[in-house]
């Protein structure tokens, strides 16, 4: 019986056109031109430079914040008040604003001082930026300081060697990031959303009930809806994995097969879910809409775009319902950090929790008759 | 001998009663006519029938089995064509039959052998291939029942199964009704055509969710005194309260 | 009638009021970029006054919470790969005694670098907190420290709270997505239905039609502009710094631009499923990409910025962040508005055409 039910989904699945394409171009573009995006990297940060000192140590500085690679110096302006109207009209984001005398302060008193205003609307940019221009800053004190006291009697100065060392991804490339999350949003519409748009148009077609009134268990029946979607949701993780190493050379670290396994825990998990969907909702659009409203929420809380320890106590707690959270997680650590399935064990167990959990609701909530 | 048994059969939706403990047998090999205007209920009674919907109250029995208790079994021996077409549009013609022969279990080569015998009975040999959205309503009709009765069921029921063709059309329908008749398949089928209300051995007539009248066409005009089931319809549905929902 | 229409169907409208309700308050903690709490694991095998200080003063830090103690080298190795730890400080050995004689002290800043922006705030963060140390130990010495101390100073957002910058942004995407998709899609079911025919046969003028298609749903819009302000002032504690007045004037330009691209895409699309794969998959990814919501549009490749500015989005957000958040009033707005105001035009005008092509 299931064979003649495939043979139907198959054939359905192949003549619809519109939605191999859709579903092929969305991970596609997505996987393509999102890494190209999605980086919170800050670099070019734009810097607006009031030097009232003019003189050799303010140039070098300036120098040495332009050919850091983090700044563009963007303006150069004559007052404080001026620049700040360059940040109003962000052609700005920072403004070093060197004062009257800074050189003679520093060589004479030993002191002197610098003024950064950043402009922190967007925290992440102005806390970062101010951090680069400090530690900049620092730089040049330590290289002015050591010039300065070339006189052997003085004591050595306290210094240090500070070395940043980025353990999985030592270029702290944000792709890496986020491609391996981005495959399982490939995945998860390929599992989730279709199948449940597929099974409520057949409710709203009118093509379900003439399957109702025959012997089919309805176990077989949604078998065979699933079958054709996981195994295209294979071919995603696949085409995913494949695009991730020709597109952006990156390999995971950790066993492929690892990830197929946690792949098909997740993929009964989800198709599960979007089950329980199909059977609450009765037309197209419904399902649609509390798809887009149930994965939407599954997705931040996932940690897809920030990892979930940053996110407030009440969020951190809500993200463990979310099934992606898990899956996200098992491949990041897989491509990046090589975890064996042992050390994978937790989000195995929960993922599995998820399919027992969704599948039984699905099942329970499914009526062939009213 | 009985194939349907209905006892008191009812089915409320909230404070609506759709059907009002309607009692009835059907026998093997008849044609069954089951009357009624738009929202009569006729087509809820159909559906718990056929297992599709559980009674609230009361009992029923098709081809032996319980329909509540027993409903997969019933399943596998009546086949129904529903008042909305429901076979796959994107499919091909021989393709919808050989899932449904596939389904209540035929062989592949049984399977092979009766779709091409089917579709030359029915004239269709040359439309085996046709994508079933590009039929014409009439023709999608005939294909609908023919899946309806391709595994030979014991009973077939047809929820309006004319609906929206033209008098021809519905004619060389009646034509394939009898036909299937006569090779001992049941036939219950509904319809608020009065005229393909003569062509039953036995008509129901329900009103407000209750049934009415139920006797031979011939029998029901004598009884009302009058000289066509129309006449016999608008004496009894002018009764009814319930309003076309 | 078009109420009537949308208050009967009860889900339809509590969707359409408590989604964007959903939407601020997941994208506020969802892609909060704010780093708390991080946990730290620290190497000692010196155990001076200096590495003592230095952990002191990361452990008093709020960004910094000190987890735990490595004892062996060999831990270094394994410790990221079972434990949540953010951030590993190393020291040399006999750290405080090189440090003042030979200045060959070292720390290591191990993270973990599978998410690079947590990563690399969490060294820079680090290294100004040790850098401090340095500073309070040169001013210690006596004789001249030459030292140059930079005063910083963090505009309109002091305390660095991300959903300053983020509630602008969702505040211009949620806009776009409901306004958008709930015109097409209505639209086009009116299409599928054949009411609009009904419609269409009647002495109204096209224009009216249109409007009063529109009407119910801008109030709507205003609503969800309400509740989404009332929620990132009252919940999510983001000031309105400027003119409130210029503020909503803006946004409903915003929306009234919204609504007509829902209209266009009405005119276009045949179906409700094709309205709303339209205006849901056509306008969430290139919005939330391209707009700068979340990502800083001047990092991208020049073709994709150069698509951004085609992004109406993009001009509502930058707008409402300096009215919103600077504080500035309207004349420092003047080209975002010139710009959405043409965009309006263009896309009123196009969907009239599309609509009377359509009666022909």
């Amino acid at each position: 019986m299931l064979r003649y039910l495939l043979e139907k989904e198959f054939k359905q699945f192949w003549r619809s056109k519109a939605m191999i394409r859709t579903v092929l171009f969305l991970p596609f573009t997505s996987l393509i031109i999102y890494p190209l995006v999605a980086s919170f990297d800050i670099r070019n940060v734009k810097l607006s430079i009031v030097d009232n000192d003019k003189g050799m140590y303010s140039q070098q500085l300036i120098e040495k914040a332009r050919s850091s690679g983090y700044f563009r110096i963007t303006d150069v302006s004559g007052n404080y008040r001026q620049a700040l109207k360059s940040i109003e009209s962000n052609k700005a984001d920072i403004i070093l604003e060197i004062p009257l005398n800074f050189e003679r302060e520093l060589v004479r008193n030993g002191q002197a001082d610098l003024m950064v205003s950043a402009n922190a609307v967007n925290g992440n940019k102005g806390g970062l930026g101010t951090a680069y221009l400090n530690q900049i800053i620092s730089d040049f004190n330590t290289g002015i300081r050591t010039r300065l006291q070339q006189n052997p009697d003085e004591p050595i100065i306290p210094s240090m060697e500070i070395l940043p060392l980025y353990r999985y991804n030592p270029s702290l490339d944000y792709k890496v990031f986020m491609i391996p999350a981005l495959i399982i949003m490939m995945l998860t519409q390929m599992i989730g959303f279709l199948p449940a748009m597929n099974i409520v148009g057949e409710k709203e077609r009118g093509t379900i009930e003439q399957m109702n009134v025959t012997s089919v268990k309805k176990f077989t029946f949604i078998l065979a809806k699933l079958i054709p979607f996981w195994v295209a949701g294979y071919l995603v993780l696949t085409i995913g994995i494949l695009i991730a190493f020709f597109l952006w050379k990156l390999v995971p670290v950790g066993f492929i097969g690892t990830i197929f396994i946690f792949a098909s825990i997740f993929i009964l998990a989800f198709s599960g879910f979007g089950l329980v969907i199909s059977n609450y909702a009765s037309t197209v659009q419904q399902a649609m809409f509390m798809m887009f409203f149930f994965v939407m929420t599954f997705i931040f809380m996932s940690g897809l775009y920030t990892p979930v320890a940053n996110m407030p106590e009440a969020a951190q707690w809500f993200s463990n319902l979310s099934p992606l959270k898990y899956i996200i997680e098992v491949l990041r650590l897989i491509y990046l950090k090589g975890s064996s399935f042992l050390q994978l064990l937790p989000q195995f167990l929960a993922l599995c929790g998820f399919a027992i959990f969704f599948n039984t609701w699905a099942v329970l909530s499914y009526k062939k008759s009213d | 001998m009985n194939v349907i048994i209905a006892k008191n059969l009812t089915k409320t939706f909230g404070d609506f009663m759709a059907v009002d403990h309607i009692s009835f047998e059907v026998k093997k090999g008849e044609i069954f006519g089951f009357l009624g205007a738009n929202g009569a209920g006729k087509t809820t009674a159909m559906r718990m029938l056929c297992g599709l919907s559980k009674p609230t109250f009361g009992m029923g029995q098709v081809a032996g089995f319980d329909i509540v208790k027993q409903s997969e079994n019933v399943k596998a021996c009546i086949g129904y064509m529903s008042q909305r077409f429901a076979l796959y549009e994107d499919l091909k013609v021989w393709e919808n039959l050989r899932l449904y022969g596939g389904i209540y279990g035929l062989r592949n080569a049984q399977i092979n052998r009766k779709i091409d015998e089917m579709l030359n009975r029915l004239g269709f040999q040359a439309e085996k291939n046709t994508m079933v959205s590009a039929l014409p309503l009439g023709w999608k009709q005939k294909l609908a029942f023919t899946a309806a009765i391709f595994h030979d069921p014991k009973i077939v029921f047809l929820d309006e199964p004319t609906g929206g063709v033209d008098p021809a059309a519905r004619r060389q329908f009646w034509e394939l009704i009898y036909d299937t008749a006569d090779r001992g398949i049941t036939v219950f089928v509904t319809t608020h055509y009065m005229d393909e209300a003569e062509y039953c051995n036995r008509v129901s007539i329900m009103v407000d969710g209750r049934i009415d009248a139920l006797d031979s066409p011939k029998a029901l005009k004598e009884k009302f005194q009058v000289s066509n089931m129309e006449e016999v319809f608008f004496q009894l549905a002018g009764k009814a309260k319930r309003k076309d929902s | 009638m078009e109420f009537y229409h949308i208050f009967r169907d009860r889900w339809t409208a509590i969707m359409l009021l408590a989604l964007p309700v959903l939407m601020i308050i997941l994208f506020g903690f969802g892609i909060s970029t704010e780093i708390k709490n991080s946990k730290v694991a620290v190497y000692d095998p010196s155990q001076d006054v200096a590495t003592q200080t230095i952990v002191d003063n990361l452990a008093a830090n709020a960004y910094f919470d000190l987890e735990t103690y490595v004892n062996t080298p060999k831990e270094i190795e394994t410790i990221f790969q079972k434990s949540d730890i953010g951030l590993l400080v190393v020291f040399s050995e006999n750290f405080y005694e090189n440090l003042l004689h030979t200045g060959e002290a070292q720390v290591q800043l191990i993270t973990d670098g599978t998410d690079p922006n947590t990563a690399s705030t969490l060294v820079s963060y680090a290294t100004s907190i040790i850098e401090e140390y340095q500073a309070e130990l040169l001013g210690n010495d006596k004789g001249p420290t030459y030292q140059i101390s930079p005063i910083t100073k963090l505009l309109y957002n002091p305390n660095l709270t991300a959903v300053y910058n983020i509630v602008p942004g969702v505040l211009g995407l949620v806009l776009i997505l409901i306004c958008t998709m709930m015109t097409s899609v209505s639209i086009a079911r009116e299409k599928e239905l054949g009411t609009m025919e009904v419609l269409l046969v009647s002495p109204i003028s096209p224009l009216l039609i249109v409007l009063s298609k529109i009407a119910p749903y801008f109030l709507i819009s205003v609503v969800d502009l309400i509740s989404l302000l009332v929620i990132s002032v009252f919940l999510m504690g983001v000031p309105i710094n400027g003119s409130f007045f210029v503020l909503t004037c803006l946004s409903l330009l915003f929306i009234l631009l919204a609504l007509s691209l829902g209209l266009l895409i009405s005119t276009i699309a045949e179906s409700q499923m094709s309205a709303l794969l339209m205006s849901a998959m056509g306008l969430i990814m290139p919005v939330s990409l391209l707009s700068g919501l979340m990502f800083p549009i001047e990092n991208m490749p020049l073709l994709l910025q150069v698509l951004a500015q085609f992004v109406p989005a993009k001009w509502y957000i930058d707008a409402l962040r300096d009215v919103m958040i600077k504080g500035l009033g309207f004349s420092s707005i003047i080209l975002e508005v010139s710009i959405l105001l043409g965009m309006l035009v263009v896309l009123v005008l196009t969907s009239l055409r599309n609509f009377k092509v359509r009666l022909e």
